[in-house]
């Protein structure tokens, strides 16, 4: 079953056709040449392909194409401005050594910034639990727990 | 010594940014024009011979570009003692068997055209377990070798193990159990096989071996009759490694065969069930061990037998013992040594390398018995360690000629941090213990093929920007990022100058792998030599050059460098007197006036580092690496008597590191292996049910999650290596490789219970609490 479909990605305006059984992974990685989304396990275990829908963080591999009609997405391609310049937390994973293989690096920045949009300030187990759900197995998650924090310091500073 | 700008600082990561904004590209990303995708068809039973298989229907679903079997296509053997085809046709030996694959316009189809397939199976008798497999009545996981005992005998004796043992005034003996568990690289295997119209090949693979890889590939030519033909591996991103991709698998022929059937490129890539259940494992390990000492606490012999269970193939996991070796003669200071492995052909899954290379088995064992054996002799595990630690000197007994070694420095670190002493004599709190364990690893380099080398090209160009062709890889760690520090300090520029190009054989000089903890150092040594090379010429072009200019008011200035090159310099980008930093031109002039001249020249070098390191001979001996890495961990947790739930409370990890290239990524290595080594502890093990993988899934493999971070401390350790770059060691391995037996030595010291089988789960941990009841 097809359907028309309308929403804003990355602050474009979309409308496209999708199949009913398209995950929202799918259609960005396949369709839309989005690949900055992982697919890590296809099966929502891992976080590799978290997106921010309408500001929540979910695992876009489980999640209906069709329902993101006329919901807002965002994915890792929609965070650095135009210009390059990088977000505060895309900054802050590069400098605390957040980033080592780089496969589970968008889904993590995603989720926390999922979180840092909701708790500006959040404590420590607050990201801890947070990004539960998002499985690296480069860091221990000690540097990414800290490039977090020192994202949300920064924004909290501006 | 050199004028340090970069090394020993922080810098990010080179590759982060793109990392960082999803730009990247992965296999999983990577779409070459006209690609078909490929799926594979594995055998349904541990061990069976195949009376026929029927893929009519697969070939004529819609979409399908090509079936194969054994039947349709040249047969190409691969691995370790070449003992399985890709495709198989006569007999399966384990549930990761391959029979058919497709390729179709998408990878659904593929998926649908598989199920297509029909397969007559008959079912074979089949040994899971190693002990049973060496038994006379066993069933032949291969036929042909008439016994299921492989014929590859590790054995490394040193001393007279026996009268050592009669002489002891303390023995401690015991047997450890070591599973299997698995890499859990966040990115997934796969690869693009495309032929070109000469049929030469080009393989685009996520691996740590691209140029052995194209020598199996080239071989795999050979196989298909396609004499003459090339091949090229270009790297994408890698999403990990840990030891995964250091071999070629029947996956990767398979991409090559059907893209030579179909004349179009085929990728493959696994899905995570795929990688959980086919991507070979860390070698397990059945280990019995006696250690010794005398009545001062000085170790007298150290005595280990081990069962390998190799599984249905021969990869990498089979070779472990030769690196268990390692711990096992050189470990603490031990005279009389003796290692005895077995490894046993079986149903199961077979294995491969895994960041450690079998140094985390062996030194479970060593480094619980050790403990074991301090009760024993009444000495306390601390002090018995510094009084058999190694030394910068010594020789060991398997001919390591030891240069730095910062082993007692790091055990008297974790001693300190972990307040050692205070706490033995306070009043023990209910169900809190401390240990620890140590380790040794090569770090520098491994020669465990006849050569160690690694190439670099060095080439600096009109601007002053620098280009490294490397052969090294990097798998996430890092490489591309401290090479890049160790040319701009070398050259003269910032690191920011540098380029690193590494990601395809047609273009970047040779390198044996990124394995054994070799990177920074060969590759470092490689790169800092050609640069040092490329600095010589620019110095040499430099010498008497004449820079005039007139500013904005008409004035005319003129710089002339001296004559002679020994007293020029390069700093910040720009050639410099050695005395006199105001006399300087820049470095993209100096550059710019070798191209624009007549008879010009360009700059660029090679160099070629192998270091001196030794193959080991036929007793296993000799100096495997041209130094040695060091390192203590140090654990304080609480056990929970009631449910055996662990809690790490302090985690202290010391690393001899020769010299820290740059402590932000060292520390990644060190905070990720302790991590990962902590999940080998406690946590993860692939479950195996005759054969079948039973949690192929994130949700039953428990790897450690944001929830369960452990409060790492890593502490670094400089002793600067007289043959290291800038003094490095590598680092790589070692953080995971002592996290095991120091949790273990924690919990017994908390509860008095002894866990000699990994994960040490709860149920295990109440279990024994029961029994000690």
């Amino acid at each position: 079953m097809k359907q028309v479909i309308s929403f804003v990605l990355n602050g474009d305006q979309m409308e496209l056709e999708v199949e009913s059984h398209w995950t929202l992974l799918y259609l960005l990685r396949e369709h839309l040449e989005l690949t900055g989304t992982k697919p890590g396990c296809e099966s929502g275990e891992c976080g590799a392909c978290t997106v921010l829908v309408n500001g929540k963080a979910i695992n876009s591999c489980i999640f209906p194409a069709m329902e993101v009609n006329g919901a807002t997405v965002i994915t890792i391609e929609g965070l650095a401005k135009p210009s390059g310049e990088l977000h505060p937390l895309q900054r802050a994973f590069v400098e605390h050594g957040g980033v080592q293989c780089g496969f589970c690096t968008p889904g993590m920045i995603m989720a926390a910034k999922g979180l840092l949009d909701e708790n500006p300030n959040p404590t420590e187990n607050e990201i801890r639990h947070a990004l539960a759900g998002n499985i690296c197995r480069c860091t221990g998650y000690v540097q990414i727990i800290e490039a977090v924090k020192a994202a949300s310091q920064t924004a909290s500073q501006q | 010594m050199q004028e340090l700008g970069s090394v020993g600082k922080r810098v990010p990561k080179l590759d982060a940014a793109d990392k960082v904004t999803g730009r990247a590209v992965f296999i999983q990303d990577l779409a070459v024009p006209g690609m078909l995708y490929s799926k594979i068809l594995r055998s349904k039973y541990p061990q069976a011979r195949i009376v026929h298989i029927d893929t009519s229907k697969a070939k004529r679903l819609l979409g399908v570009r090509a079936v194969i079997t054994a039947k349709d296509v040249p047969e190409v053997r691969f691995g370790l003692m070449k003992d399985q085809p890709a495709l198989k046709g006569q007999k399966v030996r384990s549930y990761r068997d391959e029979i058919a694959a497709v390729a179709a316009i998408d990878p659904q189809i593929a998926e649908e055209a598989i199920n297509l397939i029909e397969v007559e199976y008959e079912e074979l008798p089949a040994v899971f377990d190693p002990f049973e497999a060496m038994k006379e009545d066993a069933p032949l996981v291969h036929e042909e070798n008439e016994s299921n005992i492989l014929k590859i005998p590790w054995k490394l004796v040193e001393g007279d193990v026996d009268r050592a043992r009669k002489n002891s005034a303390f023995v401690a003996e015991d047997r450890f159990d070591l599973t299997w568990v698995t890499h859990c690289c966040m990115g997934t295997e796969g690869v693009i096989a495309d032929f070109d119209l000469r049929n030469n090949l080009t393989v685009y693979r996520n691996t740590q071996i691209p140029y052995l890889a194209q020598r199996d590939f080239n071989d795999a030519l050979r196989a298909m009759g396609l004499k003459g033909s090339k091949s090229r591996v270009i790297k994408t991103a890698i999403a990990g490694g840990f030891g995964s991709k250091l071999d070629t698998y029947a996956f990767e022929y398979i991409a090559i065969l059907l893209a030579y059937v179909t004349r179009k490129p085929v990728k493959i890539v696994q899905t995570r069930e795929e990688e959980f259940r086919y991507t070979s494992t860390r070698q397990p390990a059945i280990v019995t061990i006696a250690q010794g000492c005398d009545q001062n606490g000085k170790l007298t012999f150290r005595d280990i037998s081990m069962t390998l269970d190799n599984g249905a193939y021969t990869s990498w996991g089979a070779t472990t013992p030769s690196v268990m070796m390692m711990p096992i003669s050189s470990l603490y200071k031990v005279p009389n040594v003796r290692y005895e492995a077995t490894c046993v052909y079986t149903n199961n899954t077979w294995s491969q390398a895994m960041r450690g290379y079998g140094n985390p088995q062996a030194t479970f064992a060593i480094d619980s018995n050790l403990d074991q054996l301090a009760l024993e002799a009444n000495i306390d595990p601390m002090e018995f360690r510094l009084l058999n630690a190694n030394e910068p000197g010594e020789i060991t007994p398997q001919r390591f000629r030891i240069t730095t070694c910062g082993l007692k420095e790091c055990i008297r670190e974790v001693g300190k941090r972990l307040e050692w002493e205070k706490r033995k004599k306070k009043a023990k709190i209910e169900g809190r213990g401390i240990g620890m364990a140590s380790l040794i690893h090569v770090g520098g380099g491994a020669r465990v093929y006849k050569s160690d080398g690694c190439g670099t090209i060095v080439k600096i160009d009109d601007f002053g920007t620098v280009s490294v062709f490397t052969g090294a890889t990097d798998i996430g760690q890092g490489a591309e990022t401290v090479i890049a520090q160790m040319v701009a300090d070398e050259i003269g520029v910032l690191p920011e100058d540098v380029t690193i190009i590494n990601n395809d054989t047609d273009v970047c000089p040779w390198d044996v792998g990124v394995h054994a903890s070799r990177t920074t150092f060969v590759a470092g040594n490689s790169a800092i030599m050609a640069a040092r090379k490329v600095k010589e010429r620019i110095l040499k072009i430099s010498a008497g050059y004449v820079d005039r200019w007139k500013d904005k008011d008409g004035n005319r200035h003129e710089i002339r460098l001296d004559e002679d090159p020994e007293n020029l310099t390069i700093r910040d980008r720009v050639v410099c007197s050695v005395t006199d930093p105001e006399i300087k031109v820049s470095l993209g002039k100096i550059l710019r006036g070798a191209h624009y001249s007549q008879g010009g020249t360009m700059i660029m070098a090679e160099h070629f580092y192998d270091p001196d390191n030794e193959n080991l001979n036929r007793e296993f001996k000799g100096n495997l690496s041209k130094t040695y890495a060091y390192g203590t961990h140090g654990v304080e947790l609480e056990v929970d008597r009631e449910t055996g739930k662990v809690t790490i409370l302090k985690y202290i990890a010391a690393h001899d590191v020769g010299r820290a290239i740059n402590p932000m990524l060292l520390e990644g290595q060190i905070y990720g292996a302790a991590a990962m080594g902590t999940g080998y502890a406690l946590t993860e093990q692939l479950i195996l049910k005759e054969g079948k993988v039973m949690n192929p899934n994130f949700r039953d493999y428990k790897i450690l999650t944001a929830k369960d971070v452990i409060p790492v401390e890593p502490v670094i350790v400089e002793t600067m290596d007289q043959d290291g770059p800038y003094g490095a060691k590598g680092i790589g391995e070692p953080g995971c490789v002592p996290s095991a037996p120091a949790i273990a030595n924690a919990i017994y010291d908390a509860i008095g219970v002894r866990i000699k089988s990994l994960p040490i789960t709860p149920e295990k941990i109440v279990e024994a609490l029961k029994g000690k009841k």
